[in-house]
């Protein structure tokens, strides 16, 4: 394993980052913002929603955030790069082998999960405070959660963009990821389905229900929420799922 | 030390649309635009390419379009699977050795890949970087680099806005970047104007002067004549010759070729031309008659006279001189531009 060669793919991914900080953020953190505004001030301060939904939205804000950065920072290069330019190419002919350079890819995308994350907590404290009711009580078992989510987030837009064309992406919003935000338990939490039990169950096949879950376990843990034990299985099961799927189509896709 | 280039029995067959300029530059993908995969359409590319590269030497593949060049070139810098039989980079397995191959290769591919999101010196810079260069030989190298393809006054600005032929001339340099002991470069002066195209030669020479062997493919005549040691000619994914350009260009019946268009072709008129002094080959190829002979324009008068006599009117004239383009015409029946 050549690391040298590991760190200088990952820092030019930082690098390209940097350049595009600015749009990366309005990308990443314009909606959940929004929606953190709408719902979380002026819905609850009109008194069209309770005073405790703002601590209920929290934890679902912070996993859309994760989740879509995620994807977005590993799938949307990879499409233009595999494209008829072939930007990859001089990555590929790096000096390491083609699985360590979707590795590379995948921490990358980890990284930028992890630091919008994590940065969309103040964010969404200061639109909604006063009144929100977070806590860390377990901050093991909340940095594992975080770090799967980045996992299957980054793992899921290898996959994704390892598969599709640049026509596709309009189809991979409207076909894959809105309808995971909506069925993904982001905006209300899974005991909220009780009344809709096929929809309950057939939920449970989208890695998001089980990161808004299992951050909501971690962070408010006053309201219902799924088992952290089962959260952290079903992240590592998605994770590995993903990793496997992904590494599978990047080497599809890198070598004819 | 120099490092030499081999394959054995290489064989690659495509289950997808046609691969072009599959070492770089593009591959179209028939499953990628989501046709469903038809067993039958299978391409071969290469069928059973076997060939050594000497250590140090500049060696040209030289074919039409389609004739597997870049599928070889492809192969050997790791970015195709053979269907079947082996390559080596001196002593490196491709498929095996990959990133020990990498190390020792530079890569040029048809098409430029340059990487949109960075200037021109970041490419070098961070080229570098993948090949474990320290930061002030980088550095230095991507400096010294951009001047010598004068780039330097475009080196902070991002490619996207690069013509072709800027582009082209930092792949070459990327491909230096890390002073590869093979040099690939596949169809390294399409599209450039004469100027760097003489530059991209002497580059060229250069870098082999320096003990490195060079592996280009071409199909252009002048370019593998101007550069090249050895060649091999390929069509169909076969090599049909071998061959330094002057002995390749020696065994050319004749040498010369004159292409021949009569009003009225008739069996004693190639009989006749069969007979005149110096002509070794007669054929008819479509409306042409194709005359091998190792004299060119002074044929031409006893031509005239001859069709005069047969009463088949002379209509159209071509002389070739000894070329590689007679060479592959001689081989295939067909241009190297078809």
């Amino acid at each position: 394993m050549n690391w040298k060669t590991f760190f200088a793919l990952l820092a030019r991914d930082a690098h390209v980052a940097r350049r595009n900080a600015m749009q990366l953020f309005l990308q990443t953190f314009l909606q959940p913002l929004l929606f953190v505004f709408i719902f979380g001030k002026v819905m609850v301060g009109s008194g069209y929603m309770p005073a405790a939904y703002k601590s209920l939205l929290l934890p679902g804000i912070i996993a859309i955030s994760m989740t879509f950065t995620g994807v977005w920072a590993v799938a949307m290069p990879l499409i233009a790069e595999f494209q008829w330019t072939r930007e990859i190419e001089d990555r590929l002919l790096a000096p390491i082998s083609v699985g360590w350079i979707a590795i590379e890819k995948i921490v990358a995308g980890m990284l930028q999960a992890l630091v919008a994350g994590l940065v969309v907590i103040p964010l969404a404290w200061l639109v909604l405070r006063p009144g929100v009711e977070i806590s860390i009580g377990a901050p093991f078992t909340f940095a594992l959660i975080i770090l799967l989510v980045a996992g299957f987030s980054s793992c899921g837009g290898l996959a994704l963009g390892s598969s599709m064309n640049q026509q596709h992406i309009g189809l991979m919003f409207s076909m894959v990821l809105t309808p995971m935000i909506f069925f993904g338990c982001t905006y209300y939490p899974w005991s909220a389905l009780n009344k809709f039990p096929i929809l309950q169950k057939a939920v449970l096949i989208n890695p998001l229900v089980y990161a808004s879950e299992g951050l909501r376990a971690t962070l408010v843990p006053q309201f219902a929420h799924l088992p952290v034990v089962a959260v952290i299985g079903a992240l590592i099961f998605f994770d590995a799922l993903l990793l496997v799927v992904g590494l599978r189509q990047f080497e599809k896709k890198a070598v004819t | 030390m120099a490092v030499g280039v081999r394959t054995q029995d290489l064989r690659k067959v495509y289950n997808s649309a046609a691969p072009a300029g599959a070492a770089g530059g593009f591959v179209m993908r028939a499953d990628a635009k989501g046709a469903k995969k038809d067993a039958k359409a299978q391409i071969p590319a290469l069928d059973g390419l076997s060939l050594e590269v000497l250590p140090g030497e500049i060696f040209g593949l030289l074919g039409p379009n389609g004739a597997g060049k870049s599928t070889t070139i492809g192969i050997l810098t790791t970015r195709v699977r053979p269907t079947s039989g082996h390559a080596w980079i001196g002593e490196h397995d491709v498929w095996a050795q990959q990133a020990q191959v990498k190390h020792l290769i530079g890569v040029v591919p048809q098409r430029p890949n340059l990487d949109f999101s960075l200037t021109a010196r970041e490419i070098l810079v961070f080229h570098g970087a993948y090949f474990g260069i320290g930061s002030k030989l980088r550095n230095e190298r991507a400096d010294a680099l951009l001047e010598k393809f004068k780039l330097t006054e475009r080196g902070n600005q991002m490619v996207r806005g690069f013509s072709g032929g800027m582009m082209q001339r930092l792949s070459i340099a990327r491909a230096m970047m890390h002073d590869p002991q093979v040099l690939f470069l596949d169809e390294p002066s399409a599209g450039l104007d004469p100027q760097t195209r003489i530059l991209l030669w002497e580059i060229i020479r250069e870098y082999h002067a320096a003990g490195k062997t060079v592996l280009l493919t071409t199909h252009n005549m002048e370019e593998a004549d101007a550069l090249c040691q050895r060649l091999a000619i390929i069509d169909h994914g076969h090599m049909i010759a071998l061959g330094t350009p002057v002995d390749l260009k020696a065994s050319i019946p004749g040498g010369f070729l004159l292409r021949l268009r009569f009003g009225n072709q008739t069996a004693e008129l190639l009989q006749r031309l069969q007979a005149l002094a110096g002509v070794r080959e007669v054929r008819t190829a479509d409306t042409n008659i194709d005359v091998y002979a190792d004299r060119g324009g002074s044929l031409i008068p006893e031509i005239a006279s001859l069709a005069a006599s047969s009463g088949a009117e002379l209509s159209d004239v071509h002389i070739s001189e000894p070329s590689l383009e007679n060479l592959f015409l001689h081989h295939t029946g067909r241009s190297l531009r078809d």
